[in-house]
């Protein structure tokens, strides 16, 4: 007995080592008594002091949600969530407004840079401006000003709803509307902090842009809001990464991402979800409960969505595109990768309107431990969608004997002129593989990263640069110790 | 170099090695001779550290060291290579990004620092020149696609990337035409050293005309029941085995 349980403490402290980002920052954290109710949300709004018609769209939304319920579609294990257990809004920065002082808490400075991210920009990557989201606030925005010379506006959505409250008001949940679905109506009723982008007519955004989510007080929910625009003939990439503490209960994240792309616009969306996934026995870890959706509203528009989800304990997710302008392209690029007890359902969904109009999806789900690894995707093609075309690979890789894939790939056309190509495969690492990497002198654990890696590449090589690098590692750490 | 003291050792609770006792010394080439199923794929298998395969009793000392205590990939850096019968697929992998761990751990573990990408790139190219592998191929995936001939040829431009000081050559002939025998022969010859010592298995003498074995050994039935010098496999290649069972008993 003794000695099982000093076993077990061994593979806690072994699975946990390998989640670099699991500290806590200890900064004085505002945060609202747990419960939701339409006082709750009317607390949110004033705390972030938003004009009358925001208010009214959360209280929609709020009102909706409660007509709702949760959805139990996906090939998913859900404990049932106790809604009313949880903090909706918690603001690290809220004893230095207090102060009246517009310096950051250095601890949150210290924060961010622990996890890479340095806010100052002096220090930060070059060529990558970012947005610092931790809990319900953004804590800082970099290059803002550099920015704002060529007319781009990159800034928290909080700030946007105070300084450019007409585009907000325009755009927001006119991709995502709040009865979309039961976490849609969630985050529209309490979200709380996210990153808001506005990229004008012509206009070639000169850098990344990136979004930073932290997740750090105790029992909250995170529910950030994003929105991108790009107006006419413009170009932006923009990269999602987000990490949070190791704790043992669950945390609640979800959000919404919406993406307008307008004519001749391009529009590349890549995250790198590297969420705390629970423990080697499944205690802990974030549920993330996310709807992402671009609308091609342009003729000639392009929207790509790249994804490497390593994290989270459970994966509800489908980055979508709308085809509406003719010749639109689209593109869903991602490796889903679950150990130990993590479950994934993800995919993407190419919704064809427009004539001519083309997609892409490449799934790769990489599933060891017991975990299980679903992909689905939905292609529709619209009667009005003359000459659409959409190609889907997806493919599984399986590490071990215990974990699980499984596809579901739904297709609705209604255009004769459509041409929808579907792959699938699955494969194992194999025995042999692994000695003959082993007799070359290669380790096993780097011989299942050579693997997975060479396996995910075509996903990876879509990163920027420097992304692709970490979703390397991030991919190698995630399955260390998974074989042999 | 490599001293082999009876070794038994079985797949699957079958035992294939009925104690083999076997000395290799540094610059040797021993070829190793028999029919299918009398145990040299295993002993290869066994000196690589194959985990489907299992030692029940003997020792295996390597320069000194207990190889049957090292983990495959230590036998690996200690200088040991076996060209694959039937050399395995890795789809994804490419065979730069292959060569260059497989390069990079070695150097790890003798304390080197790893080769930056323009000297392992060079590396490479000179290796290649060794068995004359096309470089489309070194930018392929693990052997995949390639053919038979390709994959054999494969074998020995790894070993020259690796530079082992113990071969194995398990049937490396075994599905190559004559210009390909010549060309792995000679490559192998060529990467030979004084220190170098090779264990040759298969079942024909063209290859052993090209690489001069310096003892023979035939092994029947799990152990070595003949052993002599070249013409020993001339002989063989002559009359079959028939002869060495009645000489042998069996």
């Amino acid at each position: 007995m003794e000695e099982n349980k000093e076993k077990n403490k061994l593979v806690r402290e072994v699975a946990e080592k390998k989640y670099e980002y699991g500290f806590t920052t200890d900064v004085h954290t505002d945060i609202i008594e747990k419960g939701l109710n339409e006082d709750v949300v009317r607390l949110i709004s004033s705390k972030k002091g938003e004009p009358e018609w925001l208010l009214e769209f959360r209280l929609k939304a709020y009102r909706h949600w409660l007509t709702m319920k949760v959805p139990t579609w996906a090939h998913l294990q859900i404990p049932e969530i106790d809604f009313q257990a949880i903090s909706y809004y918690a603001d690290p920065t809220a004893k230095k407004k207090k102060e009246g002082s517009k310096e950051i808490d250095p601890e949150l400075m210290k924060t961010f840079d622990k996890l890479g991210i340095p806010l100052e920009e002096r220090l930060a990557l070059s060529g990558t401006a970012v947005d610092a989201v931790m809990d319900s606030v953004s804590v800082k925005t970099t290059f803002k000003e550099k920015l704002n010379e060529k007319g781009i506006i990159f800034c928290s959505i909080s700030e946007a709803v105070r300084e450019h409250g007409d585009l907000v008001r325009e755009y927001l949940g006119s991709v995502v509307p709040y009865r979309d679905n039961f976490y849609a109506a969630l985050n529209s009723a309490v979200f709380s902090d996210g990153s808001f982008v506005y990229i004008p007519k012509g206009v070639r955004c000169p850098m990344e842009l990136s979004t930073y989510f932290r997740i750090n007080a105790q029992n909250t929910g995170q529910f950030e809001r994003t929105l991108i625009v790009a107006d006419d003939d413009s170009y932006v990439s923009y990269l999602e990464g987000c990490t949070a503490p190791m704790r043992d209960e669950n945390q609640l994240h979800a959000a919404i991402v919406e993406i307008v792309v307008k004519e001749r616009a391009e529009v590349k969306y890549s995250t790198v979800q590297n969420w705390y996934p629970g423990d080697a026995e499944g205690k802990g870890g974030v549920y993330n409960f996310v709807t992402k959706r671009g609308h091609l509203r342009g003729a000639d528009s392009k929207l790509s969505w790249t994804q490497v989800e390593t994290g989270s304990a459970i994966t509800w997710k489908y980055p979508s595109c709308i085809l509406s302008g003719d010749n639109s392209q689209a593109e869903f690029y991602s490796v889903a990768v679950t150990n130990n007890y993590q479950q994934a359902d993800t995919g993407t969904k190419m919704i064809h309107i427009g004539k001519n109009t083309r997609s892409t999806i490449i799934s790769k789900g990489i599933s060891a431990g017991k975990s299980q690894n679903s992909y689905r995707g939905l292609v529709k093609v619209d009667a009005r969608a003359d000459g659409a075309r959409n190609y889907s690979s997806c493919d599984s890789l399986l590490l071990g004997s215990e974990c699980g894939a499984h596809t579901f790939p739904y297709m609705d056309i209604k255009n004769d002129t459509a041409i929808v190509e579907h792959e699938a495969t699955t494969s194992k690492i194999s025995e042999d593989q692994l000695f003959y990497c082993n007799q070359r002198g290669i380790s096993t654990e780097e011989a299942v990263g050579l693997i997975v890696n060479g396996y995910a590449k075509d996903v990876i090589n879509k990163l920027p640069m420097e992304f692709a690098v970490e979703a390397q590692k991030l991919l190698s750490v995630s399955l260390e110790g998974t074989v042999g | 170099m490599l001293e082999i003291k009876n070794l038994h050792a079985s797949i699957n609770g079958k035992e294939i090695l009925k104690g083999i006792d076997l000395t290799i010394k540094d610059g040797e080439v021993h070829a190793l001779m028999g029919q299918n199923g009398a145990g040299k794929s295993t002993l290869s298998n066994v000196l690589v550290g194959n985990p489907a395969y299992e030692v029940t009793e003997g020792s295996v000392i390597f320069n000194g060291k207990d190889l049957l205590q090292m983990k495959p990939e230590e036998r690996a850096h200690e200088g040991i290579f076996m060209s694959f019968q039937h050399p395995i697929e890795i789809p994804g992998v490419s065979m730069v990004n292959f060569m260059r761990a497989a390069v990079n751990a070695k150097r790890k573990y003798h304390n080197q620092e790893p080769l930056s990408a323009s000297e392992f790139l060079r590396l490479m190219r000179e290796k290649r020149k060794v068995v004359e592998l096309d470089n489309k191929l070194a930018n392929r995936a693990v052997n995949e696609g390639f053919s038979g001939g390709e994959k054999k040829r494969n074998e020995i431009f790894q070993m020259a990337m690796l530079e082992p000081t113990f071969a194995i050559l398990d049937e490396t002939d075994s599905g190559l035409d004559v210009d390909a025998l010549r060309i792995v022969a000679e490559g192998f010859n060529k990467l030979r050293t004084p220190e170098t010592s090779a264990m040759v298995i298969t079942h024909y003498q063209r290859l052993l005309d090209y690489l001069k074995p310096d003892i023979v050994h035939v092994l029947l039935n799990g152990r070595i029941v003949k052993t002599g010098g070249p013409e020993l496999a001339t002989d063989i290649e002559n009359k079959g085995f028939d002869w060495i069972k009645e000489e042998v008993g069996l």
